[in-house]
């Protein structure tokens, strides 16, 4: 799947409205600017980690289709997150790494962070299932 | 000093809707119920959690998000007093996709408690735990009490001053 069509999915996806991730300039890189909607706790204010959680799990969802010729969305089998620091209300990246790529199974490894890519506030990695 | 379990239900509710445009409120999470060791919440279907427009089925994220969400108030009633327990990991196994149209329930129970960390699990299903959606097991970070004490002097107050207003809209009507 190319840029514009891997955008026009995010446009029809409603999920990726509601947090409001963007395709990154680096083909294994996402974004999630700041959005009222995604805050947990808003006294410090910080980002909720099921938000954080579910930017980085869209993030390997959005990297599959980027990188295959699937224009399926393939099915997530489980999802493991370490979340390391807060996640503080300013811009959140993500980096996706593929792991595995086999002919039923896709393993791809999630790092976010914020102002410094060495100072992750989360890792995860997701396992999919693709069936043709 | 021993946890209000009813003073807990409030915050637990505050927390969830009591900011309104948040991500609770934008999930639309709702308490069920919070005993010892136990919380149950749900997540009505919404088109704005959809993660497959193909399918109409919502996507994992928020799944993810009403499991960690679960798990973590349950941490907190094993706690003494009203408090947060981030979330240090957690794990979510999807069974089968949840059914377009239907809420989506969270059992979280702790399994375990130790001085600086509560094991927790979760299940989400649509009514019936025998047909799970997705499993989840996560540990939940125990910090020192006062570390919140702002926070629950803030929501003392809070509670007290409804409590009032309540009380005086009350003889105003009488």
């Amino acid at each position: 799947m190319n840029d514009f069509e891997l955008h026009q999915l995010i446009s029809r996806v409603p999920y990726a409205q509601t947090l409001g991730i963007q395709v990154g300039s680096e083909s294994d890189c996402f974004l999630l600017p700041t959005k009222k909607s995604n805050i947990g706790n808003p006294t410090l204010p910080a980002l909720h980690g099921g938000a954080i959680a579910g930017f980085m799990e869209l993030s390997a969802m959005m990297y599959v289709l980027r990188h295959s010729n699937s224009e399926k969305i393939p099915k997530v089998v489980d999802f493991a997150v370490d979340y390391v620091r807060a996640g503080k209300y300013v811009t959140t990246h993500s980096r996706c790494k593929l792991v595995y790529l086999g002919r039923r199974m896709i393993n791809v490894s999630i790092s976010a962070w914020q102002e410094d890519e060495v100072a992750p506030i989360a890792m995860a990695r997701a396992q999919f299932l693709v069936k043709e | 000093m021993a946890l209000d379990f009813e003073e807990l239900l409030r915050f637990v509710d505050t927390v969830l809707a009591g900011n309104e445009g948040d991500h609770f409120t934008t999930l639309g999470i709702r308490l069920e119920y919070v005993e010892r060791h136990r919380v149950g919440m749900s997540m009505p279907y919404s088109d704005t959690l959809i993660g497959d427009p193909d399918t109409g089925v919502i996507h994992g994220g928020a799944i993810t998000a009403l499991l960690d969400t679960c798990c973590g108030f349950a941490a907190a009633t094993v706690l003494d007093d009203l408090a947060m327990t981030p979330t240090i990991d957690l794990r979510i196994d999807y069974m089968r996709a949840a059914t377009p149209g239907q809420t989506v329930y969270a059992d979280a129970e702790v399994y375990r408690v130790t001085e600086s960390v509560i094991f927790a699990r979760a299940l989400a299903h649509h009514g019936d735990r025998e047909t799970p959606i997705a499993s989840a097991v996560g540990n939940f970070f125990s910090m020192e009490l006062a570390l919140f004490a702002d926070m629950r002097r803030e929501f003392r107050a809070e509670q007290k001053l409804k409590k009032s207003g309540q009380k005086s809209r009350g003889s105003d009507n009488e």
